[in-house]
């Protein structure tokens, strides 16, 4: 086991006074900018950027690796306390967080999402740490037709089985795929869809859309339904938390099907973000609480959080060995490595072998070191939920106003995002699912791209899509996620009408 | 030594700053540098260095911050440039994008619309193919593309990497099938797979991976082989690619700058305080480390070259934007 070895030396590297102090401090500025909405953890990683310069590079990804952990946690506080999430992909955070939070239970959901997520981080570290090798060539085998292969699969597996009625799901997912078309076209080189608006086009930015489809959105629904009469009374429990934590391997099967489709998505390049959404949409599905997601189900929390942090964390590795940067957060680390003096690449592993080690080693411990923190963090959190509503809305207007400022200090993008608070409010009232809408923004455009470089790839041929194992499987899986509702409902008429138990005979098809 | 000597230069500057005769202008409040490009570019990475070095010299006493515009393949920062005319406290650092993205789109914006400042570094291009493709040279390359069936990978859509493409084809007799990504990392990639066949990417954008042994460069498009410097794989450094030209693939010269900018209708006395300031920022030894990391070639151009410089940038790129009937109307 020579990568364990490695690992022992990594662990003498990052278990040293300086470097743990490093790790709290790392963990703790995460949280803070994980927190605030509209910074997010790749503009706190920039703005701690520079001060690195002077460090040792080992050292120097410590900080902003823990940092990164940080605000991962960070991000899913506001998601689950206010329904504003701060990172893309804590935005399936919010469907059952905040509704359990909203239920006077925001310590168990908060506990139960850091909980989940650092299970979901500690599989990804572990995928790395033995697989490293085998997992970078996974990435190589990745050209557009298996990206658009991807994402098609993360859009089957929502729609196939939102909650919604299918054709308001298309509209949705219609009006997000127009969203993430403003601004200039990868492909072409041309200017789409802005409306005369020299500003936009720089295009939509995914947390302008959400803070107002979510965080004003959900305010204008709340303020009509006069939600302030039913004050939320939430005890400041510190024996919840560890309840919560303490029930999670009842639900092992949804954790370790999390952690796969996690990693999954990780190692393959779809995102954090596209593995939070299909790890919910899979779970409603398959869950034994699947038909009550969406009210506050604990499932409903530990899919998305522990796929988000799996995907997250193994995100990392093609960043090393392939210089591929997973997120926005890995881009800017690159970034870093470079200024270092590093260069991110296969050599990585056989040049700089205290620095890889020293970095997986920090892995294991800054994840340990931030759900200590942020577990601690808990009752103080959740104690915000017995502000009265009188109070904590004009600060959720003030949040989503200066988050939204603060993405490029551009007054439209708080124009927009106030008029994304009227959409959300409108989809909420005529019952129009918000989750394909989001998705479609965020990875909307990226499969548009890698779907046309495909095209010119084989000269218009949809051949390409099914050209070799993996690319073919992944469709495949895709078209098979997308049938599923229709074949079960067919399947539900021929026996008999209103069969109760119409669910079992659908758990053969569990391939994916 | 060279540090001490600035220094002293500079805490002089200071000194005389305080007297009336060389107190032409100075920045009064923060400076804001606009990275036209997403965080970890090579854009950003300019404008972060750029920005480090003046902070570690004490250059300016005013704080500078960087943000970045980089929607749009960069339009969003030149938008943002012309919308702040006459405000001398943002400054714009981009590339030759400033004058071809508005020649193929239709963007709101023109490099008239920004007072020019410098270009203070070149990065060349260099023709890569996959470690274990057969073609040693770059006539091989061609031999082999005129099969007509070679992808050809670049960032972004009619910007430099496909001008140089098709200029490729036009000078070399080819066809290729040019596909466009977000960013120069992610081609490399793309050929380290194997989806692609070639790709035209800047040194810093595919050093580790022909350090890994993944693609390797057939050559340089540059008038003269680059600078030695260090070995990059066990045998080989920048200094031992040949140019294109000597390969037969004649294009002499096609080159990358990093530009900056202010907005327009600054002053002189504004636009020279910042031509001063980048001046300084390049005699630093920090400078020149950055410059040899990142393996571009090290440039001051400013004034009547760097508009003789954009000029020339222009026709020749409008020729090949037109006879590909890219121009827009």
């Amino acid at each position: 086991m020579e990568n364990l070895q490695e690992l022992f030396h990594g662990f003498t590297i990052a278990v040293t006074v300086p470097h743990l102090a490093l790790m709290a401090v790392g963990v703790l500025l995460g949280i803070l900018v994980g927190v605030l909405p509209g910074l997010g953890a790749p503009n706190g990683v920039s703005l701690l950027l520079p001060l690195t310069f002077g460090m040792q590079p080992v050292s120097a990804i410590i900080l902003l690796s823990s940092m990164y952990w940080g605000a991962l946690f960070g991000g899913s506080v506001t998601s689950i306390l206010f329904n504003i999430p701060g990172e893309p992909s804590s935005v399936a955070t919010t469907f059952d967080g905040y509704p359990m939070a909203r239920d006077g239970r925001p310590t168990t959901a908060l506990a139960t999402a850091f909980g989940s997520a650092a299970f979901g981080a500690l599989v990804g570290v572990i995928l790395i740490t033995f697989l490293a090798s085998w997992v970078a060539q996974v990435a190589l085998a990745f050209g557009p037709a298996e990206y658009f292969a991807v994402y098609f699969l993360a859009f089957a597996s929502f729609v196939g089985m939102g909650g919604a009625a299918p054709i308001k799901t298309v509209v949705a997912l219609a009006i997000g795929f127009a969203i993430a078309a403003i601004g200039i076209d990868t492909v072409s080189g041309s200017v789409r869809l802005t409306m005369g608006i020299d500003e936009l086009v720089k295009g939509m930015n995914f947390v302008v859309a959400v803070m107002g489809l979510f965080g004003i959105g959900e305010l204008l629904v709340a303020v009509e339904e006069e939600f302030h009469a039913r004050a939320v009374s939430s005890k400041i429990e510190w024996r919840e938390v560890f309840r919560a934590v303490g029930r999670l391997p009842r639900h092992s099967v949804a954790l370790l099907r999390s952690a796969a489709i996690g990693c999954w998505m990780g190692i393959t390049p779809g995102g954090p973000t596209a593995a939070s959404f299909m790890s919910y949409g899979i779970a409603r599905r398959f869950s034994r609480g699947g038909r009550y997601f969406g009210t506050g189900e604990v499932e409903g929390i530990i899919s998305p959080e522990t796929a988000d942090h799996a995907a997250g964390t193994s995100a990392l590795l093609p960043m090393l060995s392939l210089g591929i940067p997973g997120s926005a957060t890995a881009a800017v680390m690159m970034g870093g490595l470079m200024i270092w003096g590093l260069n991110p690449g296969p050599m990585l592993f056989v040049d700089q072998k205290d620095f890889v080690w020293g970095l997986i080693a920090s892995m294991y411990v800054g994840n340990i070191v931030a759900v200590a923190l942020v577990l601690l963090t808990v009752p103080v959190f959740a104690a915000l939920m017995r502000i009265p509503f009188v109070i904590i809305a004009p600060l959720i207007v003030i949040i989503c106003v200066v988050g939204a400022y603060s993405v490029s200090n551009s007054y439209l993008d708080v124009v927009m995002m106030l008029g994304f608070g009227i959409v959300g409010y409108l989809f909420k009232r005529l019952f129009y699912p918000l989750a394909p809408l989001v998705l479609a923004i965020v990875i909307g455009d990226k499969a548009e791209d890698a779907f046309r470089q495909s095209m010119l790839m084989s000269k218009g041929s949809l051949g390409i899509f099914f050209a070799n194992k993996l690319v073919t499987c992944l469709v495949v899986g895709g078209i098979a996620l997308l049938l599923l509702p229709l074949v079960l409902q067919l399947a539900r008429l021929w026996r008999k009408p209103a069969s109760p138990a119409a669910e079992t005979p659908s758990q053969e098809k569990v391939i994916i | 030594m060279r540090g001490t000597s600035l220094f002293l230069s500079v805490s002089a500057a200071v000194v005389a700053g305080s007297a009336p005769a060389l107190a032409a202008w100075q920045p009064q409040k923060p400076i804001e540098f606009v990275a036209t490009a997403g965080p970890g570019g090579g854009t950003d990475n300019i404008a972060r260095a750029v920005q480090n070095i003046i902070t570690k010299y004490k250059l300016t006493d005013q704080p500078i911050v960087v943000v970045n515009k980089g929607g749009g393949s960069g339009a969003e920062g030149y938008v943002y440039g012309k919308a702040s005319a006459g405000d001398p406290y943002k400054v714009i650092f981009g590339t030759s994008n400033a004058w071809q993205q508005p020649l193929v789109s239709k963007v709101a914006f023109n490099y008239t619309d920004l007072t020019p400042i410098a270009a203070m570094a070149q990065d060349e291009f260099l023709l890569w193919v996959k470690q274990d493709a057969p073609y040693k040279t770059a006539g091989d390359y061609l031999k082999a593309a005129a099969s007509g069936e070679f992808k050809m990978g670049g960032a972004q859509s009619k910007d430099t990497d496909e001008v140089l493409t098709r200029m490729i084809e036009k000078v070399g007799h080819v066809k290729l099938t040019y596909i466009p990504f977000k960013s120069g990392a992610e081609t490399a990639v793309q050929l380290a797979g194997g989806h692609l066949d070639s790709h035209v990417n800047n040194p810093s954008e595919s050093l580790g991976q022909w350090r890994g042994g993944t693609q390797r460069p057939l050559c340089v498009f540059s008038p003269k082989r680059l600078p030695q410097g260090a070995k990059v794989t066990a045998t080989e450094g920048w200094g031992d690619v040949p140019t294109c030209a000597e390969q037969g693939l004649d294009i002499k010269q096609y080159e990358q700058p990093r530009t900056v900018w202010l907005p327009g209708k600054v002053t002189p006395e504004q636009a020279a305080y910042f031509v001063d300031l980048m001046k300084k920022v390049q005699a630093t030894p920090e400078w020149k480390d950055y410059i040899e990391k990142s393996s571009q070639i090290d440039t001051f151009l400013t004034g009547a070259d760097f508009d003789k410089f954009i000029k020339e940038d222009l026709e020749h790129v409008k020729q090949v934007a037109s006879e590909q009937g890219w121009l827009v109307k």
